[in-house]
């Protein structure tokens, strides 16, 4: 049998040349991005802003929008939005934070199930409460802070400072992608958002992380070579893993894109868009080129007349074994 | 790197199909579970998004703790100033979050503050070391005592009020029949109630948002509500409101209790034998049947209240001693209030009002739907990642197929070892998981393609493709593994499950990696001996 080879063996992409393209490109999506942010804004979900969520089904056929949007309107529970989820009986209803703290927001919930009445099941009831949607946004700004501390800290002590920081950069140029994506689309962002966002980070990374390994191997084994090319050849090295890699991840969120159901598709759709359009894309064009810019591997030649056993010898060591 | 010795081989295996066989429970139906023993029974808990439910957060009203904290001890204080011929009870009153008395001029200031001073009990009991007190007692000049209770003690009461709580809204709920409640205690001042399998849990709140604190007082007929309202209201008494079905009717109720909720030792819903109208009946312990007896002997022909969280249930008149220690609430009740009034007098009063601060409901048919979607999208996402792995990579893909195989297998064995709980998000962290497994192989595969290249041997480039890439997955694997903990930590339900099934496959991932596909190349390799490897 033939097998696929979707990247033909030893490529020689100067990747590092395109940097002149892809940094000013970077550059002005990210300032695109954050336009975005803040004159569309983020279309917060309950989660973080409070408020009220139904999802209701007609039992009689496909929903009457203006007639229930008619209804709902009648009750004064400030702007509700009525919006078709999934299938044409599945109705999204959205009640926005009613004054009066948390008992009033109890009080909408049972005056919309009394003007709907029976003619809709309910599939779907969440109120969140002003504490508790406080708390939330809190708790997920917190969560995206340690677990960025956490992986630098990591990479740290397995890389030099400059890969870390390498890396730091190349994430906080997905995650701000991630959020002018989610302003343009203005899909919810909620609690799961952050959770697409976190994983993001990790996968993209994980993308970052198996290239610098390979320019860490490099570094040692080729003291003399310029580092332009060096990055050249790590990266060419491992571009059919990555571009593979993408293909079946890409294959398994579009699954879920597809077939997952209404309920996460906003938490799939903000996790394919970060994970396989830019992580994959800054790994290589942003967090690599960027490593020429931080200096590393800068003094190289000295630390060769070094007499200690250098570690390419180890590998080559440990590779006979 | 492919000599394994034939122990390590065995071990690798039997871990294997140990791990994996943790999930077999999940596919036994719920008899055949039940009739397991106990450590067989692990098993995987549907989340609420998919099995349909109810998801509550209420938190304890602590402001109602603490106030009722002061007037306890602003009652103490005056029955210490009474006892002790201190002054009037009317110079205690409450300030802030303190209570002061001002002793009367000219009065023994001193006597007056070793005498309040006792009213501070150590905190912690008698083996507590840190010398706490539950109040601080301070003379502040002008011959005004204050008593404030210390921080540790408010704290210490709303602790006690929460686990009060606690056992109490478990008691009203377990009274709803549903199939396994939990309620758990959150952060200091919450409790998580979830109902799976609830469909509309209008009931459900409205019985946790009943403090259902009930309590008999006679009437105060010295003045009509209607001059009460004008404000001539009684010092001792208190305007409180009659039920909705009697149009919110005004009543002057005395402020003393002649017998509590407290007292009540059963209550049944039951119908009344002449008017068939539905009624709880109730049955008083010793004490509470005798101050019945006792008060409504004293007060023939007056009328009494029955009140229920300062809500006048019904005021009827006593028309002889009540003695027997039981009786009956009527006051227009439907079948499912008069119901619902009994599960409340049975369960107890709470000690402080609950707020519901979240809630999350899905019926059992979204539940359904999702679940097939999840079925749906992994079985696709899965076969689409299979097929591409075995067009790429031949016979080496259907190696990491079965890896990838085996390694779901090993999340739903893991996941049961712990009872944890899958959501939809759950499912999507597995197809997710799916789709980064692959990783390794490709890591290892592509490595192993470009030591071929380099023109090694068969075994020599598989060797250095295994020991090469072994050390990338684990770099690469520890920054997602960072990201799905801090997830698992900050977030909460279904959130929570994607960060569980993300972490465990981050784990069964590196375990197939460093495991069985080496176990699998290197049997491959032993058996046909190959000059190259068809890679």
């Amino acid at each position: 049998m033939r097998l696929l080879r979707i990247v033909p063996d030893d490529t020689k992409f100067d990747f590092m040349r395109f940097r002149r393209i892809s940094f000013p490109i970077s550059g002005i999506l990210s300032v695109l991005a954050i336009v975005a942010y803040f004159t569309l804004g983020l279309n917060f979900g309950i989660d973080f802003i409070g408020g009220t969520l139904i999802e209701v089904q007609s039992r009689t056929g496909p929903a009457d929008l203006a007639r229930m949007r008619a209804t709902l309107n009648a009750l004064n529970l400030g702007d509700v939005q009525l919006q078709q989820f999934g299938a044409p009986t599945d109705v999204l209803i959205r009640i926005p934070q009613q004054p009066g703290g948390e008992g009033a927001q109890q009080e909408a919930v049972a005056k919309v199930r009394n003007a709907l009445g029976a003619e809709v099941d309910y599939r779907r009831v969440e109120v969140v409460g002003p504490r508790v949607s406080g708390e939330l946004l809190t708790y997920g700004i917190i969560g995206l802070m340690l677990a960025i501390v956490g992986i630098l800290i990591y990479l740290w002590f397995r890389f030099e400072w400059q890969f870390a920081l390498g890396a730091m950069i190349a994430n906080v140029h997905d995650l701000v992608m991630t959020i002018g994506f989610m302003s343009l689309t203005q899909l919810d962002f909620d609690l799961s958002t952050i959770a697409a966002l976190l994983t993001i980070l990790g996968y993209s990374l994980n993308d970052t992380v198996v290239i610098y390994d390979r320019i860490r191997e490099m570094l040692r084994r080729y003291k003399r070579l310029p580092m332009h090319e060096l990055l050249n050849i790590s990266v060419n090295a491992t571009l059919s893993r990555s571009i593979i890699t993408h293909v079946t991840v890409t294959l398994a969120l579009l699954s879920l894109l597809i077939f997952g159901g209404p309920v996460i598709f906003s938490f799939t759709a903000a996790m394919t868009f970060g994970a396989v359009l830019v992580g994959a894309y800054t790994s290589i064009f942003i967090a690599s080129p960027l490593l020429i810019y931080l200096g590393v591997g800068e003094g190289r030649e000295t630390a060769a007349e070094e007499p200690e056993p250098s570690p390419a010898d180890a590998t080559r060591a440990q590779a006979k074994r | 790197m492919l000599n394994i010795s034939r122990w390590r081989a065995i071990a690798i295996l039997l871990t294997t199909v140990f791990v994996s066989l943790c999930g077999f429970p999940n596919f036994l139906s719920e008899q055949t579970l039940q009739s397991l023993p106990k450590w067989a029974q692990r098993h995987i808990v549907l989340g609420l998004d998919l099995q349909g439910g109810s998801h509550i957060l209420l938190e304890v009203d602590s402001n109602a703790v603490r106030k009722e904290k002061i007037e306890t001890l602003r009652d103490d204080v005056r029955r210490v100033v009474r006892e002790n011929r201190l002054g009037s009870p009317a110079a205690v009153v409450v300030r802030g979050d303190s209570v002061e008395f001002r002793v009367r001029e000219g009065g023994n200031v001193q006597l007056a503050l070793s005498k309040l001073r006792e009213l501070a009990q150590p905190l912690g009991g008698l083996l507590s070391a840190t010398g706490q007190r539950s109040l601080d007692v301070v003379d502040v000049g002008g011959g005004v005592i204050r008593l404030t209770p210390t921080q540790p003690a408010i704290v210490e009461r709303i602790r006690q009020s929460v686990e009060q709580s606690i056992q109490i809204v478990e008691r009203r709920v377990n009274e709803l029949g549903t199939v396994e409640p939990t309620i758990q205690r959150q952060g200091v001042d919450r409790i998580l109630v979830q109902v799976p399998g609830l469909q509309d849990p209008s009931r459900l709140k409205e019985l946790l948002g009943k403090t259902a604190k009930l309590t008999f007082r006679l009437v105060d007929q010295t003045v009509s509500p209607e001059q009460a309202l004008q404000g001539r209201l009684p010092p001792d008494s208190e305007l409180l409101r009659g039920s909705k079905a009697e149009n919110n009717q005004p009543y002057v109720i005395e402020k003393r209790v002649m017998v509590s909720g407290e007292d009540l030792t059963d209550a049944q819903p039951g119908f009344d034998q002449r008017t068939g109208e539905p009624i709880v009946t109730f049955r008083f312990n010793n004490n509470g049947a005798r101050r019945f007896a006792q008060v409504t002997q004293e007060n023939v022909g007056k009328p009494f209240a029955i009140v229920l969280d300062n809500e006048v249930i019904s005021a009827p008149v006593i028309r002889e001693p009540i003695l027997g220690g039981s009786g009956q609430i009527s006051g227009s009740f439907t079948v499912q209030q008069a119901n619902d009034l009994a599960i409340l007098l049975r369960a107890g009063a709470l000690p402080a009002p609950l707020t519901i601060i979240e809630e999350r409901t899905v019926g059992p048919g979204l539940g359904q739907d999702s679940i097939e979607a999840g079925i749906r999208a992994s079985w696709i996402g899965s076969l689409m990642v299979a097929l591409f792995m075995f067009l790429t990579y031949g016979l080496f893909g259907l190696f990491a197929n079965i890896a990838v195989a085996i390694n779901v297998v090993m999340i739903l064995g893991v996941l049961s070892l712990f009872n944890a709980t899958l959501t939809l998000p759950g499912i999507a962290g597995i197809v997710l998981t799916v789709g980064m497994a692959v990783d390794s192989n490709v890591l290892i595969y592509e490595r192993v393609r470009e030591e071929v290249r380099g023109g090694r041997s068969a075994i020599s480039s598989l060797d250095a493709g295994f020991s090469r890439a072994l050390a990338t997955i684990l770099d690469s694997n520890i920054t997602t593994f960072i990201a799905a903990a801090v997830l698992f930590f900050i977030g909460s339900g279904p959130v929570r499950g994607f960060a569980l099934t993300l972490g465990i496959g981050i784990l069964t991932t590196v375990f197939t990696a460093f495991t069985l596909t080496r176990l699998m190349v290197a049997s491959w390799y032993r058996y046909w001996r190959p000059r190259t490897v068809p890679i």
